[in-house]
């Protein structure tokens, strides 16, 4: 009963303070981009190179981008309120619906590539931990060195090299065999195929940042008394590794996991583009680059959702790591 | 000079320094590290001796692979570039970025951070909820929209990846500062009636840096990765060569030259790599109790 408490007042607690930043991540985002030269009806005109000043004044009419910025702010927060992000001029789609038609894609490789970067991750530092000083923790320590110095899209890269070029054995680009048709396993195993280059070269930064993170922590518990208590209990030393030492590591590492997916969005940026993964990264740069607005602010307000819920996640899952947090 | 712990400091400081000295000759990540970033800053510096002439002239039959021409040892790009020459030049936007921008980072991370940290209540509610705004905002797409905002030009560049990365030295010097700000040598500055700036610049900053200065090599490094990441979608100044955008350009040719696309990698991994030795180095030398 005493951890439902606790976890509800964690939950209140985060959900208080999720409103205000949302509001005033929606206010900052819209003002920087205000500061963005040229709008949508620029690129538009330039594209089709047969603008005339009429036909620009009435798109910028149209989409209210002729008003005065406060007006602009107001409009859009009245409109959020409603649940509607507003209208993409550019692709005559309704914000919404075109975030949600990448969402999935984006989640799916966010997800994959931060269960790798935490399961290796962890699992890297741990044997690190253990064998510290000894030719594990060396040959690990270099190992994950390069991959914490390397560019995550170079990685990538030489993935493509190797194993779609010289192998042949993973596709390059897509998020599946376009045409075909398949079913069941045959479908999984097709999308698994595409997801594993991808997914790679998101991770490998964060299995060097989180195989770290917990070669640290992990060292820093054994000084603790606790462990001292429970060696001398008699309790087998993986035992005491695996269910004191790991389980006090991991708060430092998850803390830092979810800082670290705003991070992962971003490089979700460079990875969607070079892999042409058809996800809500790319969707950002491209909104960027035709300076369309309402789909930028939708990304960016999506993606402070998800970093903000996966913190509150985060939040629960140290309540029931350590029984201390969140007690009062 | 008045205040008891920096006296006590000073007495001791000849013996110290010598010790301290051996600390980084000894600390074999700081050496290799100190060694390999310290060509990286002569190459850039003498870019022009090295590999005289534009970069971006054509100067040889295109796509050489590296050996076949002894006049190009890295081979030549799809236009007669010659990559030796790119790479060299190239490091000088990396390592300006890095530097610039690491700057740029550290400064307002540092002043939010100390503010924040030194004065605790309203202040640092609210100092801490714009630092909470700016990590849920993806980073790399704040650089993305900066960089829109002005030309890509280097110096757009670096402010764009410093505005986006100052909070978590924020949050590192926030940390500091509120275990130190309770201190018996704080403590004594203010019975001495120094005033809060006083106290923050001279008696609680110097106290802070040891892990601010292992930050800044870590941001540096990250810089120069998020550098890469920018030039490759072309977000680069077009009048520079740099090593993302060599990748880029390189990655056309993937499929039958790939080594325009694996040697300035090679070159951005060396430079973060070197930069990531000095700062582990750093961090055991300046902060002996992480040493298992």
């Amino acid at each position: 009963m005493r951890m439902y408490r606790r976890v509800g007042a964690s939950l209140r607690r985060t959900a208080l303070h999720a409103g205000p930043t949302i509001l005033g991540i929606v206010v900052l985002n819209f003002l920087l981009l205000q500061l963005v030269p040229g709008d949508a009806a620029d690129v538009l005109a330039s594209e089709s190179g047969t603008a005339t000043a009429e036909g620009m004044a009435a798109i910028r009419a149209r989409f209210g981008l002729d008003q005065p910025v406060l007006t602009q702010l107001l409009t859009y927060l009245n409109h959020l309120a409603h649940f509607d992000l507003g209208f993409s001029p550019r692709y005559n789609m309704s914000v919404l619906d075109m975030i949600l038609s990448r969402l999935p894609a984006t989640l799916l490789l966010m997800l994959t590539a931060l269960s790798i970067a935490l399961i290796l991750g962890i699992l890297m530092g741990a044997v690190m931990a253990a064998w510290v000083g000894r030719w594990p923790d060396r040959v690990l320590s270099v190992v994950v060195l390069l991959f914490y110095s390397m560019p995550g899209f170079w990685v990538g890269l030489m993935a493509i090299v190797l194993f779609s070029v010289h192998l042949g054995w993973l596709p390059s680009d897509g998020d599946m065999t376009v045409g075909a048709s398949l079913h069941g396993f045959a479908l999984i195993g097709d999308r698994l195929k595409y997801l594993v280059l991808p997914a790679l070269a998101l991770a490998s930064f964060f299995i060097a940042v989180y195989a770290r993170l917990t070669r640290a922590a992990m060292l820093e518990v054994q000084r603790q008394e606790f462990m001292r208590t429970a060696q001398a209990k008699g309790l087998h030393p993986i035992v005491v590794q695996l269910r004191h030492a790991l389980r006090n590591a991991l708060i430092p590492v998850t803390t830092v996991a979810g800082m670290h997916l705003g991070n992962l969005l971003g490089g979700a940026v460079v990875v969607e583009t070079l892999f042409g993964w058809p996800g809500m990264g790319r969707l950002a740069l491209e909104a960027v680059l035709a300076r369309d607005f309402s789909v930028l602010m939708g990304v960016l307000l999506l993606s402070s959702f998800l970093v903000i819920i996966a913190n509150m996640l985060i939040d629960l899952l140290h309540a029931w790591l350590d029984p201390r947090i969140g007690a009062t | 000079m008045t205040v008891p712990a920096q006296v006590d400091q000073g007495s001791r400081a000849p013996a110290r320094r010598g010790r301290k000295l051996r600390a980084f000759t000894h600390n074999p990540a700081f050496v290799a590290g100190s060694v390999i970033l310290a060509l990286f800053v002569l190459m850039a510096v003498f870019a022009d001796v090295l590999c005289p002439g534009d970069p971006f002239d054509m100067v040889g039959q295109p796509v050489l692979w590296p050996g076949q021409d002894p006049e190009f040892p890295l081979g030549t790009d799809s236009l007669g570039r010659d990559v030796l020459a790119g790479l060299v030049h190239g490091s000088r936007v990396s390592l300006l970025v890095g530097v610039v921008a690491a700057a740029i980072g550290l400064a307002i991370g540092t002043v939010v951070g100390a503010l924040a940290g030194f004065f605790g209540g309203w202040v640092d509610t609210w100092l801490l909820r714009v630092v909470e705004l700016f990590q849920t905002t993806p980073t790399f797409l704040l650089v993305v929209v900066i960089v829109a905002i002005g030309d890509p030009t280097v110096q757009t560049i670096a402010v764009a990846i410093g505005v986006a990365s100052w909070p978590t030295v924020a949050r590192l010097v926030r940390a500091q500062f509120r275990s130190l700000r309770e201190a018996d040598f704080v403590m004594a500055a203010r019975s001495l009636g120094y005033g809060n700036i006083r106290i923050i610049v001279q008696e609680i900053m110097p106290n802070a840096l040891p892990p601010i200065i292992v930050a800044a090599s870590v941001m540096i490094a990250n810089a120069i990765l998020t550098e890469a990441g920018l030039s490759f979608l072309n977000m680069r100044d077009p009048n520079l060569i740099s090593w993302g955008g060599m990748i880029g350009s390189g990655r056309d040719l993937l499929r039958t030259a790939w080594f325009l696309t694996a040697l300035p990698g090679v070159a951005i991994a060396l430079a973060v790599l070197s930069l990531n030795l000095v700062g582990d180095g750093l961090n055991e030398i300046l902060n002996p109790r992480s040493d298992p």
